[in-house]
């Protein structure tokens, strides 16, 4: 077993150095998490990678890769309601789709405890956007938890899953890109003697499982009175708390505070490192709900109080109503500018902005100039080797040939990276699985220009079968090429239904021929001239047409050749 | 102290994750807090991959990334990334290691655009009134091991006192896979003894 195993299921407090993802799984196994769920989506695969590196016999959670978010949120509610204390986790837009599940999940006792896990993406380093699910968490009606920190991360855990627990309700844990990456030493507490029961303890008298019309209100009632359990509870909570590092002497006659939260909390404390200004800072770890007597009691102490929030403007509305309803004097300042609602809260930034409101703190300091050096772009790209740049090459020279004026959809996954130079390949694009629907609605009333969209196998099974589905129903003048390459590549190979390392495979074309789609061909994305005959007769067939193009993820497949070579190695000096 | 930033940049699949490992490791083997933080978005597929490391005393470090402009040590491990790094992060007067590996990007081999030259490099790290050193191995057993002779030649400074070539070779061997470990520090001793 490696050290990283080792040290991760070692029973007694130690102090290591870890990333955020990884001391969330420490932080798991301290808890006492049995069931954990997820679809891979950057910034999160690395939680798993820490679980899996346990092996299996001595691996207290058991861990399994769902078909998408949905269903993974659903796994671990189906657990918690069992009495075992689970763990979903996914990437920002994952919450979308599992929206429809998350959102009842309040409402209902989860006696186990469920904690959903989410890696927010401010700067959309890797997604499609830079959604604000913090006001996700307020439609779901889940208590928010907010590290900033790999340290933060795993004692904020610790404590969302004992309130999870204690109040059966599931908890919204939101990390965020630089926090899952972020390393740093750690001081980590024991496991503790878990008898990990796992008698199925599902228990309803009546209509608390079923949120149906009025039987919704009872349920609501409830989940309000958690909700202001744990507003009770954020009022003494270690992750809610007042840092002063240089004092709080008035700054020009001014008390000066400032109200922040994650990330940007550290961002200031480092201006402030900087300047030597005394102000107090109130860093809230959990967000939602607010405690109003915490908010008014910092807010009075201060003349000035800066709202420094990354992205949307929710902690800055709430206060300001708190403020309002408390007849609060203080003046409350927040960031002026859009521009400011995008993007990460770096030190340099929170500096450009404070200075616009403090200068005699925060000096403002000149525009870095720009460099005069030119540096060359450097795009991601489709590996040496990968089938979807055959794929795409064949494609885009049969198209420049003969349908010119055709339009591409692409959907998630390396397949997107085709929409960028030299192919150029699917120039829409919204989230996971649209591909075919926002084709079939290109198709519609349209006999001028061919419509062909993309999709990988992964997101295949994970949101693209009802878009297939409605192609085939309405027989869709579309052609649907599925990128066929065996794995979830571009989150580091993750296991999916037809990759046939979970149970038996369940095979793509069989799937679409059951389906009923009579255009239906399949070549090795290799065999650049039939694949390209294929796509042709499927643009020139009346209705909805199916081409996979098929070829290993080449990463992988050397990389698993690599593995066996040495394997073999190692086997032939022990037999020798 | 004030932190000392290294900034380390390369293209994926090059070995950052391990480089920066056994930099953070090292660092507190040496008696250091150490804040990390890699960035790579969708860079596993032959984008840029970049690891931040601040070294320094604990009450004083608070976020892991480097502003632009503040980096004393850029390592790359590629030129043109090397040269990205200067170019956006380097201090004045600071410090590139790299390794003079090529991997042109779709932008370069489409002619849109130019792959800097060791000089071009050189004159970017000048005009930072910085210093250069530049790491190559003839006989390379493994282009994967680049990373250890960008390693072996850091050991060779001593960039903050007390982050000695013992300390980061007891540290890489710690770290390297058991079958990998001989030919990690023949590499690592070729680099470092190669100083300019």
């Amino acid at each position: 077993m490696s050290k990283f195993a080792d040290n991760m299921i070692r029973k007694d407090a130690w102090t290591g150095l870890m990333m955020g993802n990884h001391a969330l799984v420490r932080a798991m196994l301290e808890s006492g998490v049995m069931v954990c769920s997820a679809y891979p989506g950057s910034p999160t695969p690395e939680i798993a990678a820490a679980i899996e590196i346990i092996p299996e016999e001595q691996r207290p959670i058991h861990f399994e890769w769902a078909t998408n978010e949905k269903v993974a949120t659903e796994t671990a509610f189906g657990a918690s309601i069992n009495g075992h204390l689970s763990v979903v986790f996914f990437k920002s837009v994952g919450l979308n789709v599992a929206l429809d599940t998350a959102v009842q999940l309040s409402m209902l006792d989860c006696i186990g405890g469920m904690v959903v896990v989410i890696g927010d993406d401010p700067g959309a380093n890797s997604s499609q956007n830079e959604q604000d699910n913090r006001h996700v968490g307020r439609l779901m009606m889940m208590p928010i938890f907010e590290p900033g920190s790999p340290s933060e991360t795993y004692s904020m855990f610790l404590e969302a899953a004992e309130l999870s627990k204690k109040l059966k309700m599931p908890v919204l844990f939101r990390m965020t890109t630089h926090v899952c990456h972020a390393r740093e030493l750690i001081e980590f507490g024991a496991i503790p003697d878990f008898d990990y029961d796992w008698t199925p303890r599902f228990h309803a008298e009546g209509l608390e499982y079923w949120p149906i019309t009025t039987a919704v209100f009872p349920l609501k009632r409830k989940a309000f009175a958690k909700l202001s359990a744990v507003e009770k509870h954020a009022l003494s909570s270690p992750s809610n708390k007042v840092l002063s590092p240089n004092g709080s002497e008035p700054e020009n006659g001014k008390r000066l505070g400032v109200i922040t939260h994650s990330i940007p909390a550290y961002s200031v404390l480092e201006c402030m490192d900087e300047s030597g200004s005394s102000i107090d800072v109130l860093k809230l770890g959990i967000t939602f709900p607010l405690n109003p007597e915490q908010i008014v009691s910092f807010l009075n102490e201060h003349d000035e109080v800066f709202i420094l929030e990354e992205l949307d403007r929710i902690l800055e509305h709430e206060i300001k109503a708190i403020a309002f309803d408390n007849h609060v004097k203080t003046k409350i300042l927040v960031r002026p500018d859009i521009e400011h609602l995008m993007h990460e809260f770096v030190p340099a930034r929170v500096w450009d902005l404070l200075s616009g409101f403090w200068p005699d703190c925060f000096a403002p300091k000149p525009q870095r100039a720009e460099a005069a050096e030119e540096v060359s772009p450097r795009l991601a790209q489709m590996c040496p080797g990968c089938g979807h740049r055959s794929a795409f090459f064949a494609i885009r020279e049969l198209i420049d040939e003969e349908f010119p004026d055709a339009i591409t959809v692409a959907d998630i996954g390396c397949h997107s990276l085709g929409s960028m130079k030299p192919y150029e390949m699917g120039t829409v694009l919204l989230c996971m699985g649209h591909s075919n629907g926002t084709a079939g609605g290109l198709a519609i009333g349209n006999d001028k220009r061919k419509v062909v969209c993309f999709i990988g196998d992964s997101t295949f099974f994970h949101a693209g079968l009802p878009g297939i589905i409605n192609n085939v129903l309405y027989d869709r003048n579309v052609t649907l090429v599925v990128l066929e390459n065996y794995t979830t590549a571009m989150t580091g190979h993750q296991p999916h239904a037809a990759s046939g390392e979970i149970g038996d495979k369940i095979k793509i074309p069989e799937v679409l021929e059951a389906l009923g789609v009579k255009f239906l061909r399949s070549v090795d994305a290799y065999m650049q001239d039939k694949l390209k005959d294929h796509i042709r007769d499927s643009m020139n067939h009346k209705g909805f047409g199916v081409v996979i193009a098929k070829h290993p993820c080449m990463l992988k497949f050397i990389r698993d050749k690599r593995k066996r070579a040495e394997a073999t190695k190692r086997a032939e000096s022990v037999n020798r | 102290m004030k932190s000392y930033n290294i900034f380390i940049s390369g293209v994926g699949g090059q070995g950052i994750g391990l480089l920066a490992e056994v930099l953070i490791q090292s660092c507190l083997a040496a008696g250091y807090a150490v804040l990390g933080v890699d960035t790579h978005g969708l860079a596993q597929r032959g984008g840029i991959v970049v690891s931040h490391l601040r070294i320094g005393n604990k009450d004083k470090l608070f976020t892991p990334r480097i502003t632009p402009g503040e980096a004393d040590l850029i390592v790359g491990l590629e030129r043109l990334e090397a040269y990205r790094g200067i170019v956006n992060y380097m201090r004045d007067g600071g410090t590139c290691i790299y390794y003079d590996a090529e991997q042109q990007p779709i932008h370069v081999r489409m002619g849109l655009s130019q792959y800097p030259s060791h000089e071009e490099l050189e004159k970017a790290v000048a005009e930072r009134h910085g210093k250069v050193e530049r790491v190559f191995i003839e006989d390379l057993p493994d282009v994967r091991m680049q990373n250890t002779a960008v390693l072996g030649r850091i050991a060779s400074f001593e960039l903050v006192e007390g982050l000695t070539g013992d300390i980061i070779r007891e540290q890489l061997l710690e770290i390297s896979p058991s079958s990998a470990k001989d030919a990690n520090l023949k590499v690592f001793e070729q680099a470092s003894a190669a100083r300019a």
